[in-house]
């Protein structure tokens, strides 16, 4: 019988540091993976949590894990070649058919970015095959902004508003909440476009319906939830919202769907 | 097959059972309960049926039988891991009705919601049901209510007289452990329970905004105990352990997780959802009489009425269920 619980050990290929408490972590994988999928990941003796995929390649998945408790403080101490043990992909992750041919939007709030980041890899390789793609995202101040290299080479070809909450000194970006730059995406027909937004649950409510406002419609956005998981495989009952389980129809959803969901 | 036995004779085949099942059935445990002084019912191996209690209902479901309180998952060395060998034996369960329905609500979270299970499934697959008929109904009940008071879905039916232990085997490879006259007999089932319930047909997700979930904010106190006795809730929480003498190896278990106590939905960040205890009152009272039939056709809870007897704040589920009646019914 097979015994999903049972993870597999994946060895540590590089190690890329973004801010003191955010690192990435590429993990030889082999196997269908999707942007918006997650993993179950763990430490013996530390536990086990999910985390999504931040990269996707052809022998490897990126981790972006940002520390913050028990596993998370003990995976900041590996170094390249070791190893830590994974089991997934869960979820249903993004389907980029729902955006081919699109004026994609991604909206994105601080680690929020990590999930998403599979989407704008792929959007950047094959940029014909989508109308228009605009990137905004947001973090709290400098210090925190996350996949800096990455950035640099999005704002290439890409349309990319990168905004800070707050910052000091002579800061020559923009400041302010990524709600207040909704407005500045310029959209050319407001019924072929496609909006992911991912981050906080604060920022993914407003971030919502500053786009709804701008007129476009619930069919059109997509969210992705975090909820509580110890399972990842619809068994433990922590991430259930009414009658859905995050972990199996989600962590996606289209915001029509998403809107009648409670917790 | 209808047949009524001693129980001397119904010991023997115990005995002769106990080769290849292990038999479980309620057993009284004398001041253990939650209250002071009181008995606690629950589940433990047996070998005779004078252990068993018929009297009263168990105050904690048979679940515990399939799916333990705490789960190996498996052990570990630093780079390694190896599953707990598994039992081979069979397993003889003795409970009733209601608990019978609840194994379904079981079966449909740990092997058809999302992948099987496979603990739950090894379990499942050597289990056998002897249902314990029910002459009356006890304090709190309201199986009648939700259609569970009745089942045909056993190994073995079984009804007590002073005399004799009168067995209905359905299972043909049982058959060969008793012998008995034949007797036309019915298992007992009750018709009718003090307490009643009316589940609303027309509720919406709505309901989670209304005002009567805030009485419980106060009242409940958090404690966990009505899931912890419910027969048909399933969450755990996986918790990684070492051991002490040796730092290297461990285990990843789960153990049982209820949704009305602190912790439940934290996540790192410090968010987390239904601070208030009326809030987790409703999301548990929702998930048995909404959400679940929602997704799987058929209501969650079987109205065993363990979560009343079991709070210690007296919040009594079943007229929970009928203000959330009353509520759709001012709506219609
Ligand atoms: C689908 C999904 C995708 C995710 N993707 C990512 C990702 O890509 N990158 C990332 O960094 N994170 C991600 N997360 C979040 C990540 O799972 C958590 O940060 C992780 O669980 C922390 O685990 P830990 O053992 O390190 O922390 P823990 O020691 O479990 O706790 C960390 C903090 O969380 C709170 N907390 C958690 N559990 C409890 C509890 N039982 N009681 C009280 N407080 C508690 C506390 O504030 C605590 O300080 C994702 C989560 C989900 C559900
Ligand atoms: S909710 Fe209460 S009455 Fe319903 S099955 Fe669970 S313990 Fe029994
Ligand atoms: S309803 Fe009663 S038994 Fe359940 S958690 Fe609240 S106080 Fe405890
Ligand atoms: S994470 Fe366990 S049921 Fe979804």
């Amino acid at each position: 019988m097979k015994n999903g619980y049972l993870p597999i050990k994946s060895e540590i290929l590089e190690i890329i540091q973004h801010t003191d408490i955010e690192y990435t972590f590429r993990m030889a994988y082999k196997g269908d993976v999707k942007p918006g999928h997650f993993f179950e990941v763990s430490i013996p003796k530390y536990g086990e949590c999910p985390i999504s995929v931040s990269g996707i390649g052809k022998d490897f998945i990126d981790f972006t894990i940002r520390r913050v408790g028990k596993v998370t403080n003990e995976l900041h101490n590996f170094k390249v070649g070791d190893g830590f043990f994974i089991r997934g992909p869960y979820g249903n992750g993004f389907d980029m058919n729902d955006y081919k041919g699109k004026e994609v939007i991604v909206a994105a709030g601080g680690s929020g970015l990590a999930p998403v980041k599979g989407i704008i890899d792929i959007i950047n390789d094959n940029q014909v095959e989508y109308k228009d793609f605009n990137l905004l995202v947001g973090f709290k101040s400098p210090e925190d902004i996350l996949f800096k290299e990455e950035l640099k080479v999005w704002e290439k070809d890409l349309k990319v508003i990168l905004t800070v909450d707050q910052a000091e000194g002579d800061y020559q970006g923009n400041v302010g909440l990524v709600t207040q730059y909704v407005e500045d995406i310029e959209v050319d027909d407001k019924d072929n476009v496609a909006v992911v937004i991912v981050g906080p649950p604060m920022m993914m409510k407003f971030t919502v319906e500053a786009f709804l406002k701008r007129g476009i419609r619930e069919e059109n956005i997509w969210v992705s939830y975090e909820r509580k998981m110890h399972c990842g495989i619809g068994k433990c009952g922590h991430c259930r919202m009414d009658d859905t389980y995050i972990c199996i129809e989600g962590p996606v959803f289209n915001f029509s769907k998403a809107k009648h969901l409670y917790d | 097959m209808k047949i009524g036995l001693s129980r001397e004779s119904f010991n023997g085949s115990l005995k002769q059972l106990q080769e290849e099942y292990r038999i479980y059935a309620p057993v009284s445990m004398a001041f253990k309960g939650t209250f002071s002084d009181t008995d606690s019912i629950r589940y433990k191996e047996i070998t005779t049926i004078e252990e068993i209690e018929f009297e009263r209902k168990s105050h904690f479901s048979p679940k515990e039988t399939l799916l333990p309180i705490t789960q190996v998952l498996f052990y570990f060395t630093e780079d390694e891991y190896k599953e707990p060998s598994s039992d081979e034996k069979k397993l003889l369960v003795f409970l009733r009705a209601c608990d019978i329905h609840a194994v379904k609500r079981i079966d449909q979270m740990y092997l058809k919601n999302g992948e099987l299970d496979p603990y739950y499934k090894h379990a499942r697959d050597r289990v056998k049901f002897v249902l314990i008929g029910c002459e009356e109904s006890f304090r709190n009940c309201f199986c009648v209510s939700m259609g569970t008071n009745q089942t045909e879905d056993y190994s073995i039916g079984l009804k007590l007289t002073a005399e004799e232990v009168l067995l209905d085997i359905k299972d043909e490879d049982l058959n060969v452990y008793f012998v008995g006259e034949e007797k036309e007999f019915q298992v007992d089932y009750v018709t009718s329970n003090d307490t009643k319930v009316t589940v609303p047909d027309n509720l919406s997700g709505d309901v989670a905004k209304s005002d009567m979930w805030r009485e419980y904010d106060k009242r409940c106190i958090a404690c966990g105990k009505c899931n912890f006795v419910c027969p048909t809730c399933t969450c755990f929480a996986m918790q990684d352990i070492f051991y002490k003498d040796n730092e290297n190896n461990g285990e990843r278990r789960r153990v049982w997780a209820s949704c009305h106590v602190d912790g439940y939905t934290d996540m790192a960040g410090g968010h987390s959802f239904r601070k208030k205890h009326g809030d987790r009152m409703r999301y548990k009272t929702l998930h048995k009489v909404y959400d679940f039939n929602k997704r799987f056709g058929y209501h969650m809870c079987v109205g065993c009425g363990r979560c009343d007897d079991a709070c210690p704040q007296y919040i009594s589920f079943s007229t929970c269920i009928n203000k959330l009646n009353d509520l759709g019914e001012a709506e219609k």
